[in-house]
């Protein structure tokens, strides 16, 4: 059986992050954005700690736990704009969206 | 003595700044009593140097501050007050005194009042700076200054399109005489190292004599655009079209003798180049009969004093290039008092007659105007130099310097201009002051000045007829600066036949000048008579065709070379391609603006593509970096 290493787990964060890229591309749902962005941050959040596994320093692992603390605030604040979003257009469309239009 | 030098120079500054405060405001009297006091008070500090002057002190010499001090190049505010400044600063500060005291009066309906006085006295700082430098630059300064208040004061009626054109016209026209002088500045610099007057005059006998042949042409030059010698004299008859005191003070007395001063001031360095002095004589000469020419048939009265001026001016010419400065100041300070004077009464004859300018459309104003009538004429009498007036004492000098440097011909020609002056200064008199009262046709009611105007004017009245009474006192003085020839007929005979006759020759152009013009057959000239319709007639009437000439030959060509410029280079290359720098920044805006549709999704897409593109550059570049050598190597093998 093939051992895994390094580079399988960074596959696995590039491939997460594409697929958390292309959420976010794609995507007209506000909440599922929020998703896409979640996707993006934990495929980073791996790589952060099989990088400090693999040099054996812990600061990357440090790093994660910031992130996924970070993100929750995240979260929690743009899951509240969103809810007020919601009550006033009666939808969450992001093409709807276009007040700041240049 | 140095307190007085500063009041005489600053006080019209002051004066000129304080009338600025209110120029925004309605007529107020007390800027006219304001600058008047000042500029009086400037007058009474530049009698008290020449009485000290006069009495043997020392010359006053200031150094006030360093203006530019690089490498080799040192130029301070320096003042001089000697012999020569002197009496240019009685002359500018006494007529512009007068002058002011006079406009109070003159412009008192003006709605320009107070910025009159700005401008006026702003003219009698710049005079005294150009006047009282002990350098070239300072001069230079002056020189400019007085050609700006020179440009504001004839376009002073803005309004008028004629004025504006009249200002400009006397603005251009200096300009090109200036760069002569400014080409002229730098050659004195180049050669001798500095511009303070005595250290250049001081190194000039040691120059090669064609250099200093070059400099005199070119500071000629300069001296011919102020002074309005021939070619470029068209501005002055033109400049006439601002206030009359203006003309007065600017036009006659002042400014236009900045020329001779400037020669005068030079005198070590003509001395040296005669040559030049005699072509400077000559011209003098030509520029004093052909313009006298043009004042014998001119029907506008301030052009007529104009032109006198002119021919005046080639007077001061005539004795400055045959090195007699001292004759060529002494005429300058005459022909100061009278020709002011003169332009005054001229100026109180036009408020009485409503700005009419055509002597023909006036005649018998003697009774109404009685003491402008006594005015003008002893100023004519002064001006046509008889016994024992001012002019007499100036012009004859300088007659008799001709003669006795044995340059008949100049002798010959400044003689039949005599004529010429005491013919057309009184055909003016007899036209304006006697014969029929024409200008009733016109309903118009004369009424003779203020008061306090003609009182103004007296001054110059005493001074017309008295000035020619120091020539001795003003001889000793200023001959400490200027080379002391005194010029005599060798035979007594041959020097009382020709200042009598010359009397007799000036008297009986003066008769028949009154024989033709003071009668009562006068009529308005309405183009038919047989005198109007002759060859010589129309030349002088049209002066010599020579302002047709400028505008064909020299605007016309010019407007068409600017405007070919300006399709052609300034349009379709110049503002082309700047046009074009805008056009692509406005091209790209507009295309690219789609992007900020304020769609997030759109612009997510957008900031994805962003960094793609910028880490596969980075990718790119980095790869580059590291494989440096091999690439290199490639490309050495490809033969690039």
């Amino acid at each position: 059986m093939m051992e895994i290493g390094l580079n399988h787990y960074l596959a696995l964060s590039a491939i997460l992050f594409a697929i958390g890229l292309v959420g976010v591309m794609r995507r007209k749902n506000l909440l599922l954005l929020f998703l896409a962005t979640e996707i993006l941050l934990n495929s980073v959040n791996i790589a952060f700690a099989a990088i400090s596994h693999y040099y054996g320093d812990l600061t990357g692992q440090m790093f994660a736990f910031f992130v996924i603390a970070i993100a929750a605030s995240e979260v929690a604040v743009g899951l509240g704009l969103l809810i007020v979003w919601h009550k006033r257009h009666g939808n969450i469309d992001l093409d709807k969206m276009s007040t700041m239009k240049g | 003595m140095e307190l007085y030098l500063y009041i005489a120079l600053f006080a019209p500054l002051v004066s000129s700044l304080f009338a600025a405060l209110f120029t925004a405001t309605p007529k107020k009297m007390f800027t006219g009593v304001v600058a008047s006091l000042l500029i009086i008070s400037a007058f009474v500090s530049s009698t008290i140097l020449l009485v000290h002057i006069l009495t043997g002190g020392e010359i006053v010499h200031v150094e006030l501050m360093t203006w530019m001090a690089t490498g080799g190049l040192y130029i301070p505010f320096g003042f001089v007050v000697d012999q020569v400044s002197v009496t240019m600063m009685m002359v500018v500060t006494l007529v512009s005194s007068v002058v002011h005291v006079y406009s109070v009066g003159y412009m008192d309906h003006d709605k320009g009042f107070n910025r009159f006085f700005s401008y006026l006295s702003a003219f009698v700082f710049s005079m005294m700076v150009l006047v009282m430098s002990d350098n070239f630059a300072g001069l230079f300064i002056g020189w400019e200054g007085v050609g700006l208040c020179s440009w504001l004061l004839i376009g002073f009626w803005y309004h008028k399109e004629s004025a504006t054109w009249a200002a400009n016209e006397a603005f251009i026209m200096n300009r090109i005489a200036d760069l002569g002088m400014l080409i002229g500045l730098f050659l004195v610099y180049w050669n001798t190292g500095t511009l303070q007057y005595d250290e250049a005059f001081a190194a000039m006998p040691s120059l090669d004599t064609d250099i200093l042949t070059w400099m005199g042409i070119f500071l000629f030059i300069g001296a011919m655009g102020k002074s309005a010698q021939f070619p470029l004299h068209t501005w002055l008859a033109d400049a006439m079209e601002g206030p009359t005191p203006v003309s007065a003070l600017i036009h006659a007395a002042t400014m236009v003798t900045a020329g001779v001063y400037l020669v005068v001031r030079a005198n070590p360095l003509f001395d040296l180049i005669p040559h030049v002095g005699l072509f400077i004589a000559s011209l003098g000469a030509f520029v004093a009969m052909f313009a006298a020419s043009m004042a014998l048939v001119n029907r506008d009265m301030k052009r007529i004093i104009a032109y006198s001026t002119l021919s005046q001016l080639g007077y001061m010419f005539v004795a400055a290039g045959l090195g007699a400065y001292w004759i060529a100041l002494f005429h300058l300070m005459a022909h100061a008092f009278f020709k002011a004077l003169l332009f005054l009464g001229a100026g109180n004859v036009m408020h009485a007659m409503h700005d009419e300018l055509d002597p023909f459309k006036m005649g018998g104003l003697k009774k109404p105007m009685k003491w402008t009538f006594i005015m003008m004429t002893l100023a004519s009498v002064a001006l046509a130099g008889i016994y024992p007036f001012a002019g007499f004492f100036s012009k004859d000098l300088i007659l008799e310097v001709a003669f006795a440097q044995h340059h008949f011909i100049l002798y010959a020609v400044l003689l039949f201009t005599a004529g010429l002056t005491a013919f057309y200064s009184f055909r003016l008199v007899a036209l304006i002051f006697h014969g029929e009262e024409r200008y009733k046709l016109f309903g118009i009611h004369p009424h003779e000045a203020y008061k306090f105007m003609l009182i103004g004017m007296s001054p110059l009245l005493i001074l017309a007829i008295i000035a020619g009474s120091f020539k001795m006192t003003y001889f000793e003085m200023v001959t400490a600066v200027l080379p002391d020839t005194e010029y005599h007929i060798h035979s007594h005979l041959v020097f009382w036949i020709m200042t009598i006759g010359t009397q007799l020759f000036v008297g009986l152009s003066i008769l028949y000048a009154y024989k033709k013009y003071a009668n009562n057959k006068i009529t308005v000239p309405d183009g038919t008579s047989k005198m109007e319709n002759s060859f010589a007639y129309k030349m002088l009437f049209n002066q010599y065709y020579i302002p047709y000439i400028y505008e064909e030959y020299l605007v016309k060509p010019y407007r068409e070379l600017s405007t070919v410029f300006w399709e052609q280079i300034d349009l379709k290359i110049v503002d082309a391609s700047v046009d074009g720098i805008a056009g692509i920044v406005y091209g790209t805006g507009e295309k690219t603006r789609d992007m900020q549709s304020g769609n997030l999704s759109t612009m997510l897409k957008w900031m994805v593509a962003g960094t793609i593109g910028l880490l596969s550059l980075a990718v790119v570049f980095g790869l580059a970096a590291r494989y440096s050598d091999e690439i290199k190597a490639i490309l050495s093998g490809l033969g690039v």
